[in-house]
C-alpha cells in the first residue's frame, strides 16, 4: 500500500472488520512463530484466558513433532518462521476496483459455472458493496434460525457468546496433539465456523459458509466446531465451487464435529482452491484435519467431498463411532489433473456395537497429477456386529498419472463385517467417440463420463451443490483429453 | 450427398481401405455387404471419424463439404450419424440425459433453440412407443446391462430421435429375434426420407428383406467388388461370399 492512501484506506477498513473484537487497528504480522505472535493473536481477539493457555500448550507440543512425512505427496520444505500468522482483511485500496483488473481465467471460470457477476465480483475480492448484500441475507438467515434456537456463527463470535460450548468441545475430537498441522492450527488459527443445534432441533436450512457474515476473512488456519444436539440434525455446506482468490499457500485447518444421541450430522465439502499453473507452479497446500465423533447412540455422520482444487490436497475425513448403533460415511470425489497431488481417505474407528460405516471413494487422475486413497478402517474388541462397506473406484485419463490405493484393515472383533473393493479403469477411446458421434463436444463428453463415474457421491450432495459440482468436474479436466 | 472418391485408411500402419468408391443421393438406401473382416465396420468408423483410424488417400465429400477435417462431434451435428456395430456402455449416466445432451447439441449446431426437460420427455417418449421401447429405457444407464437386441434398438431410437441426414447403420440386424427385428426395420422404413440417405452395413440378406435398398455394394479386402440392385443380395445368399472373391481372383 502506498503511503498516501494510508489513513484513508484505515478509515474504510472499519467495513471489513466484522467479528473482530478489538479496537487495535487491524495489521498484518510480520513472518515468524513464537509465544509472542500465539499471545498476540489472542489478544487482538480479546479471548478468555481458558482460550491462550490452550494455545500455548499446542504451541509447546507442536514444536516437539516432527513434520510428517508419510503420505505420498511432495513438495519443498515449509519455513514455519516465513509465515505471517495473521493478516488483516485487505483494504479497499488493495482490491481490484472492478472485474478488469481480475485475471481473465479466472473469470471464464466464474463465467462456466454460471456465477451471477455479483457474486463474481464478491469472489474475485473486487472493493464494492457486495458484501453487504450478502450481509443481508445472513441477517434473515440468523433470525430464522435463532427462532429454532440454532447458534451459527464465526468462532471468534462464539469464543465470546457461548464460552462454555467452546471450552466443552474444543479439541474434544481433534486434541491438540492429534497430529503436526493440527497442533499448529490449535495454537495459531485465526477464524471459523461455530455451530450448535439445540435437543430436538431439525436445522431448518443448509447452513453454509457462504452465508456466514465475514467469512472470507477466516484466513489460512481456519477452525470449524459443530455439535449436533440430542435427536437432532443439521447439513452443513464449506466452500464453493467457484475457484477463490488466496494469497496463503499453506492451509491447515481443524474441522471438529459432534453428534450426541441419535442426531445426524452431513457435512458436504466443495474444494476448489487455485491448483497452481499448468507446470505445476503456486498453488495452494490444502492439509486438513478433519473428523467426527459419532458419541450418542444411533448417531450418523456423514462427509461428503468434492476436491478439484489446491496443488496439494491432503485430508483424511474420518468418523469415531462410539456409541452403539451409529453410523458413519464417507463419499469422496478427488479430481486431480497437471501436477496436482492428493492423498486423501477416510478412518472409521468402530467402537460400539453394530456401528455401521461405508467408504465410496472415487478417484480420478489426469495430466502428470498423483492421486492417492488411503483409508483405514478399525474394528475394536468391544464393536460387536461392526460392519463396514468400502468401495474404491480409480480412473486415469492419459499415460503419465498415476493412481494408488492404500487400505488399512484391522479388524480385532470376529463378529463383525468388512468388505473391500476396488477397481481402476481408464476413460475409454470408445466412450469418448460414442459421446461424440452423438454431437456432444468432447470436453463435454468427458464431463458426462465423469459424473457418471462419480454418481454414487454427487447424488449424496444437496441438488444445487451437485449441479455445480458436476459443472466443476468438467472445468477442472479441461484439456485431460484429446 | 456423400461422395467417397477412391478412399484408403490404415490403422497402426496397416491398410484396411485401399480405393473406395462410393456415391450416394439423398433419398437413396444403399446396402454394404461383405465377409467379416472385409472392411464394412472400417468405413463405417471411418466416416464418422473414429479417431484410431487414419485417411491415408482419396477424398470423402459431404454436402458439398471435405468431411476428413471434420472432428467427430462436428460430423454429428452436420447431420452424419453411426449406428454402432457395438453400442458402448456409459456407467451411471441416465439414457434420458444422454439422448437429452445429444439432441441439443445437434439442434444448438444447426441454430435452435435447446429443448426443455418437459419438451424433451414428451417428444422422447412418444418415439419410444414408435419403437415400442419401454419408457423405463430412459432411465436405465446408457447401454450399461442391457441386452445385444436392447442395445440396437438403443441405437434405432436415437437415429430416430436425432433425424441425421445420413445415417450409417452398422450391423443392426445381429443379435435381434425376428420380432425386434421387423420393429426396427419399421423404425428404418419410417426414417426413409427423399432428402435422407442411409448406409446399412450388414452380414447377411435377412434385414434386406425388410428394409429394401436401392443398391447393393459388396466389399473384399477393402475394395467394393461388386455393386448392383437389390437382386444382387439374393445371389449372394445362394451362392456366398466365396464366388464373387473367386470372380475377382480369376
Amino acid at each position: 500500500m502506498s503511503k498516501e492512501h494510508e489513513p484513508l484506506s484505515a478509515l474504510l477498513d472499519g467495513d471489513y472488520q466484522h467479528g473482530f473484537f478489538t479496537d487495535i487497528e487491524s495489521e498484518t504480522f510480520d513472518p515468524g512463530l513464537d509465544e509472542e505472535v500465539i499471545r498476540r493473536i489472542s489478544a487482538m481477539k480479546n479471548e478468555p484466558e481458558f482460550l491462550l493457555a490452550w494455545r500455548l500448550k499446542a504451541f509447546e507440543h507442536w514444536k516437539t513433532m516432527p513434520t510428517p512425512e508419510w503420505s505420498s505427496v511432495h513438495y519443498p520444505k515449509i519455513d514455519y518462521q516465513d509465515i505471517s500468522y495473521y493478516s488483516a482483511p485487505k483494504s479497499i485500496e488493495d482490491r481490484p476496483k472492478s472485474l478488469d483488473e481480475v485475471d481473465p481465467e479466472l473469470l471464464r471460470t466464474y463465467e462456466k459455472l454460471g456465477i451471477p457477476l455479483r457474486e463474481q465480483e464478491m469472489l474475485a475480492g473486487v472493493a464494492v458493496d457486495a458484501v453487504f448484500d450478502s450481509v443481508s441475507v445472513a441477517t434473515t438467515f440468523k433470525a430464522k434460525l435463532a427462532e429454532k434456537g440454532v447458534i451459527f456463527c464465526s468462532f471468534s463470535e462464539a469464543v465470546h457468546e457461548h464460552p462454555e460450548l467452546i471450552k466443552q468441545y474444543l479439541g474434544s475430537v481433534v486434541p491438540y496433539r492429534d497430529n503436526f498441522y493440527a497442533a499448529l492450527n490449535s495454537a495459531v488459527f485465526t477464524d471459523g465456523s461455530f455451530v450448535y443445534i439445540p435437543k430436538g432441533v431439525r436445522c431448518p436450512m443448509e447452513l453454509s459458509t457462504y452465508f456466514r457474515i465475514n467469512a472470507a476473512s477466516t484466513g489460512q488456519f481456519e477452525r470449524t466446531l459443530i455439535v449436533a444436539d440430542d435427536d437432532s440434525y443439521v447439513s452443513y455446506l464449506e466452500g464453493c465451487t467457484a475457484p477463490q482468490r488466496d494469497e496463503n499457500q499453506l492451509h491447515a485447518a481443524v474441522v471438529e464435529l459432534v453428534a450426541l444421541e441419535n442426531a445426524t450430522i452431513k457435512y458436504s465439502t466443495v474444494q476448489n482452491w487455485y491448483p497452481g499453473d499448468k507446470d505445476g507452479k503456486g498453488g495452494i497446500y490444502n492439509f486438513v484435519t478433519k473428523r467426527g465423533a459419532c458419541r450418542g447412540k444411533r448417531s450418523k455422520i456423514s462427509w461428503t467431498q468434492v476436491e478439484t482444487g489446491s496443488a496439494i490436497t491432503w485430508k483424511y475425513p474420518s468418523v469415531i463411532l462410539k456409541g452403539d448403533d451409529s453410523v458413519g460415511e464417507f463419499y469422496s470425489v478427488a479430481v486431480t489433473n497437471n501436477h496436482q497431488q492428493a492423498d486423501t481417505g477416510s478412518k472409521m474407528i468402530h467402537l460400539g456395537k453394530n456401528t455401521r460405516s461405508t467408504i465410496i471413494s472415487k478417484g480420478i487422475s489426469a495430466g502428470h497429477s498423483h492421486n492417492a486413497y488411503r483409508g483405514l478402517v478399525r474394528i475394536t474388541p468391544m464393536a460387536v456386529g461392526a460392519r463396514n462397506y468400502t468401495q474404491c473406484d480409480s480412473m486415469l485419463m492419459g499415460s503419465e498419472c498415476s493412481a494408488h490405493t492404500f487400505p488399512y484393515i484391522e479388524s480385532k472383533q470376529a463378529q463383525s463385517q468388512i468388505e473391500h473393493e476396488a477397481t481402476t479403469s481408464k476413460i475409454s477411446e470408445d466412450q469418448l467417440f460414442y459421446c461424440e458421434q452423438r454431437g456432444i463436444d468432447p470436453e463435454e463428453a468427458v464431463s458426462m463420463i465423469v459424473s457418471g463415474f462419480c454418481k454414487q457421491v454427487l447424488k449424496e450432495l444437496p441438488m444445487e451443490f451437485a449441479v455445480e459440482a458436476t459443472k466443476l468436474l468438467g472445468i477442472s479436466l479441461e484439456g485431460a483429453v484429446g | 450427398m456423400l461422395s467417397i472418391k477412391n478412399l484408403q485408411a490404415s490403422i497402426n500402419g496397416k491398410a484396411v481401405l485401399k480405393g473406395i468408391d462410393l456415391e450416394i443421393k439423398p433419398g437413396e438406401i444403399h446396402a454394404i455387404m461383405g465377409p467379416n473382416g472385409s472392411g464394412k465396420s472400417t468405413l463405417s468408423k471411418i466416416l464418422a471419424g473414429h479417431p484410431a483410424y487414419e485417411v491415408t488417400g482419396g477424398s470423402i465429400t459431404y454436402c458439398g463439404q471435405e468431411l476428413t477435417p471434420l472432428s467427430p462431434s462436428e460430423r454429428a451435428q452436420a447431420g452424419v450419424f453411426l449406428s454402432f456395430q457395438y453400442p458402448v456402455e456409459i456407467p451411471g449416466v441416465a439414457n434420458v440425459s444422454f439422448l437429452k445432451s445429444s439432441v441439443n447439441s445437434i439442434r444448438k449446431a444447426q441454430g435452435k433453440a435447446p429443448m426443455d426437460a418437459m419438451d424433451f420427455l414428451s417428444f422422447i417418449r412418444e418415439k419410444c412407443q414408435q419403437l415400442e421401447i419401454d419408457e423405463s429405457f430412459l432411465y436405465r444407464n446408457v447401454n450399461e446391462g442391457f441386452s445385444g437386441g436392447e442395445k440396437k434398438r438403443n441405437e434405432i431410437l436415437q437415429f430416430v430421435a436425432l433425424e441425421p441426414k445420413l445415417a450409417i447403420l452398422d450391423e443392426t440386424d445381429s443379435g435381434l429375434d425376428i420380432d425386434a427385428l421387423s420393429v426396427i426395420a419399421g423404425g428404418i422404413n419410417a426414417m426413409r426420407s427423399p432428402e435422407r440417405g442411409i448406409i446399412m452395413v450388414t452380414h447377411y440378406q435377412r434385414l434386406l428383406n425388410y428394409v429394401e435398398p436401392d443398391y447393393i455394394h459388396v466389399l473384399a479386402d477393402g475394395k467394393i467388388i461388386k455393386s448392383g440392385d437389390k437382386s444382387l443380395a439374393l445371389v449372394l445368399e445362394e451362392k456366398g461370399y466365396s464366388w464373387l472373391e473367386n470372380m475377382e481372383q480369376a
